[in-house]
């Protein structure tokens, strides 16, 4: 008698995905209009080549995205790119081999990584925020002590391939961003790590109870948000071909919001990567539509960060919707066999 | 719906208690509670005696190194270059009070400033009075709309501020059409208002003098200056009893958006030149020197005192390093680690309390 | 004057799928302490609510002195007089003891907005010298034990004049000391005129305290007796609606050798040099009152929270435990008291719940393996009857029962000997509460060492095999369950063996 038939075909549809094709839909708006705006601009050529302008930053938001679903926030990655990408030019200028100064980039902004997860994890009293906010201002302070308002270059002609170089008809940085976005989204949907990454930004204290030990997870993704900052520095630097202590400035900002229009809540453990990845070329693919009918940075600015607070405004008002009906993905082809309506007790608070 | 919301606000705020001083949550006998108490507020005394030690300590060393240090005219300058940031720490103690952070106050005074002088500028005999109020009003309207952001549509407060700090500072660009406002181009009357002196007394000091006598007496004494520190303390019980919270979080930014429009008019006249990247990440020092006066960023605690200390040593510490030839460019660096040293002793004074607090608790 | 100063006529409120309260009566006369008793669930905490205000009932009327009346909001409640004392006291830690009994009606200049600061700190200090307290009203909150802050509490409602105070649990954090003293106090507002709804799971404080008592059971109302005269056992059948009894399922098993032992286990400032083992198969219950310290115990045995000093040892070997991930290696399994925050991810579905703990094990270098988490929180949702229309459901969508079991399913999925259930039928409702002693029963005969911790003396005599009383931070007793008496575990978690151990100061 206790044989009611449980329900064990995972729950399918294109409802899920909303936000993302609405990304999408807005992705096709953007280039329909920047196609009217210069008749140059539909070739293929055109369409490859464009996300070379903007990409370098958008190794940001692959670890962003883990940031935020672990329910944090990390402002400081800008001025780590600046701190690595001075590092770099400087210790290139003082004769280290280009190589190695490479490494030793990666090597420095992954240590800044550990030094914000390492504070995190030992005062837990304080907010990601407040750390971050304060080894922002370290760590951009530290490549003003280096280079004061000098500027370093003069790398070997080779560095600017990465920024520059194709490989065929396709940019280099475009297949070295398709490659990294592979691994995160395999390592954030299909691992154990991943996993731990939603669990920990749903319900931290549950998954101290389950064994799992958070502060790795935290240190991890804090020391893989250095590492991916190292590597936006290394592609910046190679664009601009030289470096100074501002650069990257207010790339935080970006990161951030392309990461909360892709879907990602700032309450943590909800989002899939696949929102940001959309919204990167979303952004990238406006800024250059925006740059084509002239449109000055300020104003990019501007639509930047209405951008930011449209879309939690707008995620904020679905988040409060949700609850309500939980259980519309599979009410709809499960109606059948629910029948006692067991699943209507939602946030009932279990009198007390 | 109601319900739903009820319990958000339950268990975001069961999060935010467990960081905090609940060490007698579980408390199975009341014990020597005197002594805790006492010790406890000690600690708060100790904290601002050691960094009044801290400034008299840096300023010896200051003067040993360079006699100029202490000269009249020196404090003087100091006083009046430290006004401003004292300034703008009254509205960032109320908004970090609340649990909140504003990263917009730069863009906030460089809007307020640019169009202050740009007014100015177009109409040279208005007056100074009205352009503190024009910039004070435009700084209101900034701080406003984040209010409501934060209050009314949930939005954390740093992710609003972000938002704002770009969507202000384009506009500034946007207005100024990227050129400046130079000194030329302001009337005396406008510049005067912070090079100006009133009875022999900087005008500026005077600002912030007027700024701390009203703050402390609305902070500490009035209804909602209270309901302010019940909001930080604890945001559930503040809704219990019958505050509007979401009110109250409003007020806390509209009053930081008023002073950054405020400290905007006097940051252009005091160097009399508006620009685009005028104050930018100004907001560091001003949560710096408030995080050092002792303000919790866990929400609920803060004195006046505290951030007038924290500002004078943040002044201080501005105003000496070129005197004793270090480069201006460490100071963004000694103020990211004064950032991070303060609130991290701030954690270990509050975990030593709290075991202190354990020990008297006999088994 | 009406003959009651509150009266609710046939109240019922709805959530979303459960009925809460239906039908309910209840009369408080003018200037008598009240007791609403009544099982977790029972409806308690929805009908303070009505009376505060905070809920409104979907049916019924509430009359006040008489006169039926709607409130809108809790201030509403407030300005009849209508105060209320938690448990969990709802303070604000960071400001003065002061502001903490008048902010939200204080009253202050009407031009200048300042607060009367003087004539406010005159009254609080009347106030709290009538409550006999011993802090001084300018204390931080914060800094004050708990006992004192609900005398606080306490002030803050005489302070706008209560004609009603609504006690919620206000014993169960207190030591018997700081009992006695409530219990006075309460004695004075009531001779002060001040009538009083005394809501408790004690049922000593009920018997010393209150003249008449309401008894609800699972929202529903079931009688209101004078209690001088009333026989304990129809009160108990009263709230449990059966004979005790029949709740505790039957086990056969054999109880073998010594699973784990703890030696000397302290923790400055929650407990102090415990020690108990648990055999193979044996069911160990641990308890006392609540606050005794017992979920802090167990914590530090699992790694969550640290300890001062202590050795485990497990199957004679000694162990060190640092996190709960070495507890779970070595076979030791926890399940938590606060199921939502502690046990679930609710946004999750079952399966993802299921094996959050043994990710290791559903993982095949470092990938996750769903079709084998799928198979084995199929086998355990079948095998520990979760009641669930979809493996893919959200744990949040589960009754209160069947989280419990989702939370044993998961402790199920790592290889443990060892399993320690805190307060297992917390808020889990009647039914559901003999599975989950049937589910422990299955437990022990396979050979799992258990440690219950538990609050209710029934479970505590019907389901564990020893006994150990935990009482103040220290262990006050053992018993073997067939030599015990409830009057004896009372006794030792209620009382120091015939002498005070130490002053209370303060």
């Amino acid at each position: 008698m206790e044989k009611t038939a449980i329900n064990i075909n995972k729950p399918r549809g294109l409802h899920q995905y909303q936000w993302e094709i609405f990304l999408v839909v807005l992705f096709l708006t953007v280039n329909v209009v920047n196609s009217f705006l210069s008749p140059y601009y539909l070739t293929l050529d055109t369409f490859v080549s464009t996300p070379m302008n903007f990409l370098d930053k958008a190794f940001l938001v692959l670890p962003m995205t883990m940031i935020i679903i672990l329910g944090n926030i990390d402002v400081s990655v800008g001025s780590i790119v600046a701190l690595t990408s001075v590092l770099m030019a400087v210790s290139y200028n003082a004769g280290l081999p280009m190589p190695l100064a490479m490494v030793l980039a990666l090597l420095v902004s992954t240590t800044c990584g550990f030094i914000n997860g390492f504070l995190q994890i030992k005062f837990r009293e304080l907010s990601a925020t407040i750390i971050t906010l304060s080894t922002m201002t370290v760590f951009r302070g530290i490549a003003y002590v280096i280079l004061e308002d000098r500027s370093a270059g003069k790398f070997p002609s080779w560095f600017s391939f990465l920024a520059w170089g194709y490989i065929g008809k396709i940019p280099f940085i475009l297949i070295v961003f398709v490659l990294m976005a592979i691994v995160f989204a395999v390592l954030l949907h299909t691992t154990r790590f991943g996993r731990m990454i939603y669990a920990v930004g749903s319900n931290r204290t549950a998954c101290e109870y389950s064994g799992i030990r958070t502060e790795r997870i935290i240190l991890g993704v804090s020391m893989l948000a250095g590492f991916m900052a190292g590597f936006t520095s290394l592609f910046l630097t190679s664009r601009m071909g030289s470096t100074r202590p501002n650069v990257a400035l207010n790339y935080e900002l970006d990161a951030i919001a392309m990461t909360v229009l892709g879907g990602i809540s700032t309450n943590g453990g909800k989002g899939r990567i696949t929102g940001p990845l959309i919204s990167i070329f979303l952004i990238g693919f406006l800024n250059y539509g925006l740059g084509l009918r002239n449109v000055s940075a300020q104003v990019i600015l501007i639509i930047l960060g209405i951008l930011l607070i449209l879309s939690v405004l707008v995620q904020n008002f679905t988040d409060r919707q949700t609850p309500i009906s939980p259980k519309k993905a599979s009410a709809p082809t499960h109606r059948s066999d629910a029948g006692d309506g067991s699943d209507i007790h939602e946030n009932s608070a279990q009198g007390g | 719906m109601q319900l739903q919301v009820r319990m958000n606000a339950d268990s975001a705020t069961g999060g935010g208690a467990n960081g905090r001083l609940q060490s007698s949550g579980n408390q199975p006998g009341g014990r020597s509670v005197g002594l805790i108490g006492k010790l406890s507020r000690n600690s708060e005394a100790f904290r601002e005696l050691g960094l009044l030690i801290f400034i008299v300590v840096l300023a010896a060393i200051f003067q040993i190194r360079n006699p100029k240090f202490l000269s009249i005219s020196n404090i003087k300058d100091l006083l009046a270059n430290t006004a401003i940031l004292s300034i703008l720490a009254v509205g960032m103690m109320m908004v970090i009070i609340t649990r909140g952070i504003d990263l917009s106050i730069g863009s906030t005074m460089a809007l307020s400033g640019m169009i202050t002088s740009l007014t100015v500028s177009a109409n040279p005999g208005i007056s100074p009075f009205l352009s503190l109020v024009q910039g004070m009003a435009i700084g209101l309207v900034a701080g406003l709309v984040i209010g409501v952001l934060v209050a009314y549509f949930k939005i954390l407060p740093i992710i609003a501020t972000l938002g704002l700090m770009n969507i202000l500072r384009g506009m500034t660009y946007l207005i100024s059409k990227g050129k400046w406002v130079s000194a030329y181009q302001m009337s005396a009357g406008f510049k005067n208002l912070s090079t100006g002196t009133t009875l022999g007394i900087s005008n500026l000091i005077l600002f912030a003098v007027i700024i701390y006598i009203l703050y402390a007496y609305f902070i500490n004494q009035t209804k909602t200056g209270r309901y302010i520190y019940a909001v930080g303390s604890s945001p559930e019980t503040a809704e219990l009893i019958g505050i509007k919270r979401k009110r109250i979080v409003l007020l806390v930014y509209a009053l930081m958006g008023l002073l950054a429009g405020l400290a905007g008019v006097l940051w252009v006249s005091k160097y009399a030149s508006a620009q685009g990247d005028t104050a930018v990440g100004y907001e560091m020092n001003v949560i710096a020197a408030v995080v050092l006066g002792g303000v919790s960023v866990a929400g609920g605690r803060g004195k006046v005192s505290g951030i007038l200390l924290g500002s004078i040593l943040f002044g201080i510490l501005a105003n000496a390093l070129p005197l004793i030839n270090i480069s201006p460019f460490w100071q963004q660096f000694i103020q990211g680690l004064v950032i991070l040293a303060a609130i991290i002793s701030n954690v270990l004074l509050q975990r030593r309390n709290d075991k202190l607090a354990l020990k008297k608790r006999a088994i | 004057m009406a003959d009651y100063i509150l009266e609710l006529r046939h109240i019922s409120k709805f959530f979303p799928g459960v009925q809460a309260l239906k039908d309910v009566h209840f009369q408080l006369k003018p200037s008598e302490i009240h007791a609403i008793m009544g099982e977790n669930g029972a409806g308690k905490s929805t009908l303070i609510k009505i009376v505060t205000g905070v809920y409104h009932p979907d049916e019924g009327e509430i009359l006040f002195n008489g006169q039926p009346i709607h409130f809108r909001s809790p201030l509403d409640a407030q300005r009849l007089g209508i105060a209320a004392v938690y448990q969990h006291v709802a303070c604000f830690p960071d400001l003065s003891v002061l502001e903490n009994i008048f902010l939200g009606h204080e009253s202050f200049d009407s031009v200048t907005r300042k607060i009367h600061w003087r004539e406010l700190r005159k009254k609080a200090e009347a106030l709290l010298q009538s409550l006999d307290a011993d802090f001084s009203p300018s204390a931080t909150m914060g800094s004050l034990s708990i006992a004192q802050q609900q005398i606080v509490e306490i002030a803050k409602a005489l302070s706008v004049d209560a004609k009603i105070l609504i006690m919620d649990e206000p014993t169960a954090p207190l030591s018997r000391r700081e009992c006695e003293d409530l219990y006075r106090i309460t004695e004075g507002l009531r001779d002060k005129g001040v009538s009083i709804i005394f809501i408790s799971h004690r049922i000593e404080d009920m018997y010393r305290l209150a003249e008449r008592v309401t008894v609800l059971r699972d929202g529903h109302y079931i009688a209101t007796w004078d209690v001088p005269g009333l026989e304990q056992a129809r009160l108990v059948q009263g709230m449990v609606g059966r004979e005790i009894t029949q709740y505790f399922p039957s086990r056969r098993v054999a109880i073998g050798e010594e699973i784990f032992r703890v030696e000397g286990l302290s923790r400055t400032g929650f407990f102090k040099d415990i020690s108990f083992s648990v055999r193979r198969g044996e069911i160990v219950a641990l308890t006392g009152l609540v606050g005794a310290g017992r979920t802090e115990i167990c914590e530090s045995l699992y790694g969550i929270s640290p300890r001062n000093a202590g050795r485990f040892f497990l199957e004679g070997r000694e162990i060190a435990i640092h996190a709960p991930a070495d507890a779970l290696a070595y076979g030791i399994g926890y399940l938590p008291e606060d199921r939502m925050k502690q046990g679930l991810v609710l946004d999750w579905d079952l399966i993802r719940n299921i094996t959050l703990a043994s990710l290791k094990n559903f993982s095949r270098k470092g990938f996750m393996q769903p079709s084998q988490e799928k198979d084995i929180a199929l086998r355990l949702t079948d095998n520990l009857k979760v009641k669930t229309t979809h493996i893919y459901a959200k744990a949040s969508t589960l009754s209160g029962g069947n989280q419990q079991k989702l939370i044993v399913a998961k402790l199920l999925t790592s290889k443990l000997k060892l399993i320690i259930l805190d307060e297992p039928t917390k808020g889990v409702d009647v039914g559901a509460k003999t599975e989950i002693y049937r589910i422990m029963n299955r437990l022990a005969e396979e050979g799992y060492g258990i440690i219950m911790i538990s609050s209710e003396m029934p479970e505590v005599m019907g389901m564990s095999d020893r006994i150990v009383v935990i009482r103040e931070g220290r262990k006050s007793a053992e018993f073997e369950t067939s030599n015990a008496t409830q009057e004896a575990i009372l006794e030792a978690s209620m009382t120091a063996h015939g002498r005070e151990l130490h002053a209370i100061a303060g």
